[in-house]
């Protein structure tokens, strides 16, 4: 694997008040990997994200992602990298391939390009005759393939995915995690917060946060046997239940 | 009963826990109370007034005649004495009167001065204003024409007087309107926000699985806001009458139970606002086209009803704040009982009842 | 008696003309104080067939019954006896824990003393934070006060939607933990979601997709019904082994599972596949495993 390293955090602290939501965390991410970014509810995923994604200014420590500071070069960030989550991603009352050139003329692509681009990803999805269906009528499972393709369609260095695959069907779910290793392939770096734990075992390294901290960080093999777990489900048990922590 | 009172708790809890929602509330009475004391000028036409001739002589019948050519006014004949303008002005027909002394004309050709006496309904003193000046402007016309022919000027003095709001007062008129526009505000607006919020919660999918009657549902998110309501009044009305100076010249009891009235109205549209509706976004934008916008422009008490074209004089009769309106001004200003002011009560209960009636008929009892 | 009876629902959204079908001829019995799953993805109906058992929307066609009592005719007298906790957090988020509780009780015509046997397990783990508003809480912790809120008035028949949903594993551990609790105490519950691992836990389940219900059984009855071979293949490349398993002739389905790819076996087993990926030479670790309810529901959902 190349040991570029896409991000850098550095005991990056966030604090609300009195309230430590993130507290100095420190890891890097190299360029082609699938990082799974992990933790229980309120244990800070979302801050850390928010932060790295350049939305959030962090109290303390460093971070780069995509060679860019977060406290300075927030702009830049945001062209270099890509966001979907589970909540919202595409516009409901859009139509597909509205959805898609709203997000490409964001990103300041000419319209040849959307189109060729745009009918590239209705077949790779095999959807080229939902093109003008609003989003709406889409089953969730096509939804959530749509926008991972739109989120990564200005080919960002970092693609952020949080909680990409919740209440999807097994079937759609690995034809997701196709599309995860594929962009992978491709050099796009994959930072995914997930529920499933199966899909823990699908990073190259996954790492667990507790109490705003990272308690663990590992591939998911070195990881279960540091543990002594026969399956991440245990690991993320063993880690989680110590959290203290009672507010989101 | 225990259903009820927990349900009106959490309404109270919801109010005060929300404390910036709560200062508007409050707050509002004595926001636009100041606001609207730069009270506008606008123009009047076709206004009624009556014209008592004590003379009867060829000039005041050619000042009449000229009186009656000009597009301001329309001339209410059968005016007798001063009882009979006293009474026109009770019942809202008129809203100033030409009174021309005995001997005018002799007194004109004489003495070469006469008196004409202006006695304008200033409960509405843009509107009292305005008439005077364009009935002192008719007088002077006339006064010029028939100089021209002579060597000695003529001179008739006008002589004006202000029924009910001597001195003037901008805020005569528009204590009434704030007061209709701050219950409308809270009752509607909020009562509609209120149930479509607990939509968006997802906690009227649990209420509706619950034992609880809609009718009880519907009526304990009323009562918060009803109260609510009182303290504005009375914070309304203790501002004009110790701030502004504003008297209350009719019977306190019937102001704050007309007030109740109104209330039950915005209340009741309110809820059927929030029947219909399934975001807190279209609940507000109803409202506020719904409700907020006639209660300024129909109500009578930015902009003369006569004025408009009659289309929407029509489309005011369904305005409640219009009634509410004439009721405030009729009992806070002109001081009159209720058996001057049963037309309007009774509109506006009529209202109510229908409104209140349609929302509970709309409340689903089940998810859409 | 049956505590709940569901008999050929069909629910609909849209107009005549352009619609989608949510349920789509639905039918299902659940026995007084089964814990019974309705197991799928988003979308499948779930949620639809939910609200009309607990006669918040009327179904297009069908019948169905609750504790004996039609949804339709009856829902007065439902609406008194059925604990519901709907998908989304539902409760107010300005009101306290306490307030909340208190709120929910008396709606119901009850009061938390009167009741508080049963609650006491969940609701003593929220205690110390009675003060503190809903909204504030964690998402563990907003659960087991909805659970409270939903059980408050000793409901005969309890409805869970998709109460796990978003909330993270340890969370859900406790959550079924309590459910089991509950269950000894004679309620019927009624409980959906999308994680297939949770089926394992339920007295029955019954799997649905697409408005439809493919299978309904024990968890155990679902897993025999398998009927083929499953072997799970690991090696340093799993990419490459995914697609070398796929080409292999007697396998008839290949998907990543965890740390394992699995294999269906048309025909064939452990010897035919090993010999079969042996031939490229590299490592791989193979095993034959017994399915679990995430397999079933991918043969079913194929077929």
């Amino acid at each position: 694997m190349n040991k570029d390293k896409v991000i850098t955090a550095e005991a990056l602290t966030k604090r609300f008040g009195s309230f430590t939501a993130v507290n100095g965390i420190s890891f890097d991410v190299h360029k082609g990997e699938i990082f799974g970014f992990l933790g229980a509810n309120g244990a800070g995923k979302t801050t850390a994200m928010r932060m790295l994604s350049g939305l959030s200014m962090p109290t303390s420590g460093k971070a780069t992602v995509a060679g860019y500071d977060v406290y300075k070069e927030n702009e830049k960030i945001k062209q270099n990298i890509g966001y979907m989550s589970q909540k919202f991603s595409l516009y409901e009352d859009l139509t597909v391939k509205e959805n898609i050139r709203f997000y490409a003329g964001i990103y300041g692509m000419t319209n040849q390009f959307i189109k060729e681009k745009t009918g590239f990803i209705l077949q790779h999805l095999h959807m080229e005759k939902e093109g003008d269906k609003l989003v709406r009528s889409l089953p969730l499972g096509w939804k959530q393939k749509l926008a991972f393709s739109v989120a990564i369609f200005h080919d960002p260095q970092i693609v952020f995915l949080d909680e990409p695959t919740g209440g999807v069907d097994p079937v759609t779910r690995r034809e997701f995690w196709n599309m995860i290793y594929q962009a992978a392939e491709n050099g796009i770096t994959v930072f995914v917060t997930t529920h499933y734990m199966d899909e823990a075992e699908y990073c190259h390294r996954v790492s667990i946060m507790v109490d705003g901290r990272i308690d663990a960080l590992d591939t998911p093999k070195e990881l279960k046997r540091t543990f002594n777990a026969s399956s991440m489900d245990e690991v993320f048990l063993k880690l989680a239940r110590k959290a203290t922590r009672v507010a989101d | 009963m225990k259903q009820f009172s927990a349900f009106v708790k959490k309404e109270f809890h919801h109010i005060f826990r929300d404390t910036r929602t709560l200062f508007i509330l409050l707050g509002m009475p004595i926001m636009q109370i100041i606001i609207f004391g730069f009270a506008l000028t606008n123009e009047v036409k076709n206004s009624r007034i009556a014209v008592l001739d004590n003379s009867k002589d060829a000039a005041t019948a050619s000042l009449i005649s000229e009186l009656e050519a000009s597009r301001y006014f329309d001339i209410e004949k059968n005016i007798y004495s001063y009882k009979d303008i006293e009474r026109s002005f009770r019942e809202g027909k008129i809203k100033m009167a030409v009174v021309f002394p005995q001997h005018f004309g002799e007194d004109l050709q004489h003495f070469n001065k006469a008196q004409v006496q202006l006695v304008a309904d200033a409960s509405d003193p843009n509107v009292a204003n305005t008439l005077t000046n364009y009935a002192t402007a008719v007088v002077m016309d006339y006064q010029k024409r028939i100089t021209d022919d002579r060597q000695l000027p003529y001179a008739i003095n006008t002589e004006m007087r202000m029924l009910y709001n001597p001195q003037l007062k901008g805020a005569y008129s528009f204590v009434p309107g704030v007061m209709a526009m701050v219950l409308m505000l809270v009752c509607t607006l909020m009562t509609a926000i209120t149930v479509v919020r607990e939509k968006e919660m997802g906690t009227m999918e649990i209420l509706l699985a619950s034992p609880i009657k809609p009718l009880k549902i519907i009526i304990a998110k009323a009562v918060p806001y009803l109260l609510l309501s009182v303290v504005n009044v009375a914070s309304i009305l203790l501002l004009s009458v110790f701030v502004l100076d504003v008297p209350i010249n009719g019977s306190l009891p019937l102001l704050i139970v007309e007030s109740i009235l109104f209330t039950l109205t915005c209340l009741a549209f309110g809820l059927l606002i929030s029947a219909s509706t399934a975001s807190q976004q279209t609940a507000m934008f109803i409202s506020l086209t719904g409700m907020f916008l006639p209660t300024i422009m129909l109500s009578g008490f930015m902009f003369p009803i006569e004025n408009m074209p009659l289309p929407l004089q029509w489309l005011s009769n369904v305005v409640p704040a219009k009634w509410y309106y004439l009721i405030v001004k009729d009992v806070m200003i002109k001081g009159v009982g209720f058996e001057s002011i049963w037309k309007e009560t009774l509109i506006l209960a009529g209202m109510m009842f229908f409104l209140l009636t349609m929302a509970i008929k709309k409340f689903k009892i089940r998810l859409a | 008696m049956r505590s709940v009876t569901v008999n050929n629902i069909i629910k609909r959204y849209g107009t005549k003309k352009s619609f989608t079908t949510a349920l789509e001829g639905v039918s299902f019995e659940v026995d007084k104080g089964e814990l019974f799953g309705i197991i799928g993805p988003d979308g499948a109906g779930k949620t639809s067939l939910f609200r009309i058992l607990t006669t918040l929307l009327l179904a297009d066609g069908g019948s169905a019954t609750v504790d004996g009592l039609d949804v339709v005719k009856n829902y007065k007298d439902i609406r008194e006896r059925v604990g519901y906790m709907p998908g989304r957090f539902s409760l107010y988020q300005d009101l306290t824990v306490q307030e909340n509780l208190d709120f929910f009780a008396t709606v119901f015509n009850t009061s938390i003393e009167e009741n508080y046997d049963l609650v006491k397990d969940i609701y003593s783990q929220i205690e110390p934070f009675k003060d503190r508003k809903a909204g504030k809480l964690s998402g563990g912790m907003k659960q087991k006060l909805a659970l409270s809120c939903a059980l408050i008035h000793r409901p005969s028949v309890l409805f869970l939607d998709e109460p796990t949903t978003g909330v993270d594993a340890v969370s859900r551990k406790e959550f079924w933990e309590m459910l089991k609790k509950l269950k000894e105490q004679g309620i019927t519950i009624l409980v959906s979601t999308p994680y297939m691992d949770e089926a394992g836990l339920c007295d029955r389940v019954a799997l649905i997709q697409s408005g439809k219900i493919m299978t309904i059984n024990t968890p155990e009855g679902i897993v025999n019904a398998f009927g083929k071979k499953l072997l799970a293949v690991k090696s340093d490349n799993m990419l490459q082994l995914l697609n070398k398993i796929k080409a292999c002739p007697g396998v008839a389905d290949a998907y990543p599972f965890g740390e394992y790819h699995h294999a269906v076996m048309e025909n064939g087993g452990t010897k035919e596949l090993s010999a079969y990926l042996e031939r490229s030479g590299k490592a791989f670790e193979l095993k034959e495993v017994t399915p679990d309810i995430e397999d079933c529901f991918m043969a079913l959902m194929k077929n």
